[in-house]
């Protein structure tokens, strides 16, 4: 039951940042390996606002979430555009995109390190006990959670539900025929991009709340969300959403029932085992 | 051999001889900064073998390396030094070939991925196996080997590395690669097993990268996993070869030598900043000469194509 609780819970911010992850990757091919340092960089300014003027995480969303999105548009607009066009192939974007990408990660943990410097960083907020089965967690877990929840569901909602939504998805499905329906392909990948970006910083702000973080544990919230985008399947919303609920459980279980220092091998493993037996995902349709 | 390879052969070993001098010129700064540019030599080298013409990045590089340490901090009591290189590079062997396995069947980014993610997962297996243990967390290597032997051990490899590179790219592998790398549908309609081609020169690069580990793990002395499974090493090894220009087998050491000279130079000078640099380093690479500097070369030197 504890595993239970304490993987949803965890499960929870997963999926959001994976979501944020999935709309750059699904969206504008840009498989973007700086995602954890947007996020870490997300997870610095809630500590930053709230050490500084006591400003409520949650509300800090409202100011980090925006400054994500025209972060991100910028790195889409003047690094990555550039090479979408010089790119021939898919598999050509992809082997420079990662290599830039690489690059922007490398340039934020070092302009945080600069910044901040490289102890890790915790702040108390909320951090009141509350029982669930007799077990006790952190208020500000629950809300952490419940917020990721929120989001998330919005998402989702709005990519299955509206109009603009749907131009997402349709580029997303085949950016040639997208364009021919007379979809901004290029604005749409842009705006896909950044809006992952923002979702990914406010997961950062989320995770602020409850863990402690430092400059350069980008890298691990990277994988973990890459891991979670195929182990759910690779533009599959719904698949990406139980991938981070089962990651969330495979990482709490190995914590406490073997060892907390596995949590990463423990995800690995996970992760080996779709390559081996389901490459496309749980969720995933056989590729063509 | 035609006579160009003849020339070329001349040339290399010249230049072989002539690097294997630097112990007797210089056995300070130079040496120590000779090591370090014949082991990144090495592992450039051989990660270009097989990234240069298949276009998968791998960053496992520091995963074997750290394999190779390790193997050798934890037996180097037991057994003489030459055989857990050997052992060292049979592990890797095997790691290679399981992960190859696993991963190259699919498409680039699952490789990348899981590669990332490699030195990570191993470094934690090997520290949750000694906290287990209960043994400590550092292992001693202490022998007689200094930096002059070292250093010979390293070019003596990276000549290996070369010769081996040069008889791939001759052989119907190296063909095979060439094939894959320009368009994996097509090699697949030619009747190319590109899985196993892969697989083969990953198992060959992995193999490279853990002696590598095995033969520098006198050098630390003391090693620990947190040193041993460094991830800045991938990266550097990335770069250097992609500076260098991975498509040709001469091309990583082009990069590597300017490369480490600089990248000392400034590691000194701003200690705290290598992150940022190294992330420029990669801006810089991709978006001015991505074809490194063996693709300036050919491009500038036009007479050279003329000449075949």
């Amino acid at each position: 039951m504890e595993i239970l609780l304490g993987g949803i819970l965890l499960g929870g911010t997963y999926a959001l940042i994976a979501m944020g992850l999935q709309l750059q990757y699904g969206v504008s091919r840009i498989m973007n390996l700086a995602n954890g340092e947007v996020l870490v960089a997300g997870s610095f300014c809630a500590f930053w606002l709230f050490m500084g003027a006591q400003v409520n995480p949650i509300l800090a969303i409202i100011v980090i979430a925006p400054a994500a999105y025209i972060l991100n548009w910028f790195i889409y607009t003047y690094f990555l555009r550039p090479l979408v066009k010089r790119s021939k192939t898919q598999g050509h974007l992809e082997v420079d995109s990662i290599l830039s990408t690489f690059g922007i990660s490398f340039i934020f943990i070092g302009l945080m390190h600069a910044i901040f410097g490289g102890e890790y960083f915790n702040y108390e907020y909320l951090e009141i006990p509350y029982e669930i089965f007799g077990q006790a967690y952190g208020v500000n877990r629950i809300i952490a959670f419940i917020c990721a929840v929120i989001f998330a569901l919005s998402l989702y909602v709005w990519l299955s539900k509206t109009r603009s939504g749907l131009k997402l998805r349709a580029v997303s499905v085949n950016p040639e025929s997208a364009k021919l329906v007379g979809i901004d392909v290029d604005k749409t990948s842009a705006m896909a991009f950044s809006l992952g970006g923002a979702v990914t910083a406010a997961g950062g702000s989320l995770i602020s709340m409850f863990d402690t973080f430092d400059a350069s544990i980008g890298v691990v919230f990277t994988m973990k969300a890459l891991i979670i985008v195929i182990l759910g399947g690779v533009k599959e919303i719904k698949g990406t959403i139980v991938a981070a609920f089962v990651l969330g459980l495979a990482e709490t279980a190995v914590a406490t029932l073997i060892d907390p220092g596995l949590t990463l091998a423990a995800a690995f493993l996970l992760f080996i085992l779709v390559l081996l037996f389901r490459p496309q995902g749980l969720f995933g349709r056989e590729s063509p | 051999m035609t006579k160009k390879e003849v020339r070329n052969f001349l040339i290399a070993m010249a230049l072989f001889v002539l690097a294997a001098l630097l112990p007797i010129a210089d056995s300070g700064y130079w040496l120590s900064i000779g090591v370090t540019i014949a082991t990144y030599m090495v592992l450039s080298t051989s990660w270009a073998l097989f990234s240069g013409p298949t276009h998968y990045i791998s960053l496992a590089t520091g995963a074997f390396y750290g394999i190779g340490m390790f193997i050798v901090g934890g037996g180097i009591d037991l057994l003489p030094y030459w055989m857990l290189v050997v052992i060292a590079g049979c592990a890797g062997a095997i790691l290679a070939a399981l992960i190859g396995l696993a991963t190259l069947r699919l498409s680039g980014v699952y490789f990348v991925i899981f590669t990332l993610g490699l030195a990570e997962f191993v470094r934690q297996i090997v520290t949750w196996i000694q906290t287990t243990m209960g043994s400590s967390s550092g292992l001693y290597v202490l022998t007689d080997l200094n930096d002059t032997i070292i250093y010979w051990e390293l070019l003596v490899l990276g000549a290996l590395v070369y010769l081996i590179g040069w008889w791939i790219n001759r052989s119907r592998l190296g063909f095979a690669l060439r094939i894959i790398g320009n368009d994996e549908v097509v090699a697949v309609h030619c009747g190319i097993n590109t899985a196993y081609s892969k697989v083969i020169l990953f198992i060959f690069s992995g193999t490279v990268a853990t002696i590598v580990g095995a033969l520098l793990a006198p050098r630390l002395s003391y090693i620990e996993s947190n040193i041993a499974f460094s991830p800045m090493l991938s990266f550097i090894v990335v770069i250097t070869a992609l500076l260098g220009g991975a498509q040709k087998l001469w091309g990583p050491i082009v990069g590597v030598i300017p490369f480490m000279l600089v990248w000392d130079f400034l590691t000194a000078t701003f200690p705290n900043q290598t992150t940022l640099m190294l992330g420029i380093c990669f801006l810089l690479v991709v978006y001015l000469i991505p074809n490194g500097f063996a693709g300036l070369i050919e491009k500038y030197l036009p007479l050279r194509h003329q000449e075949r």
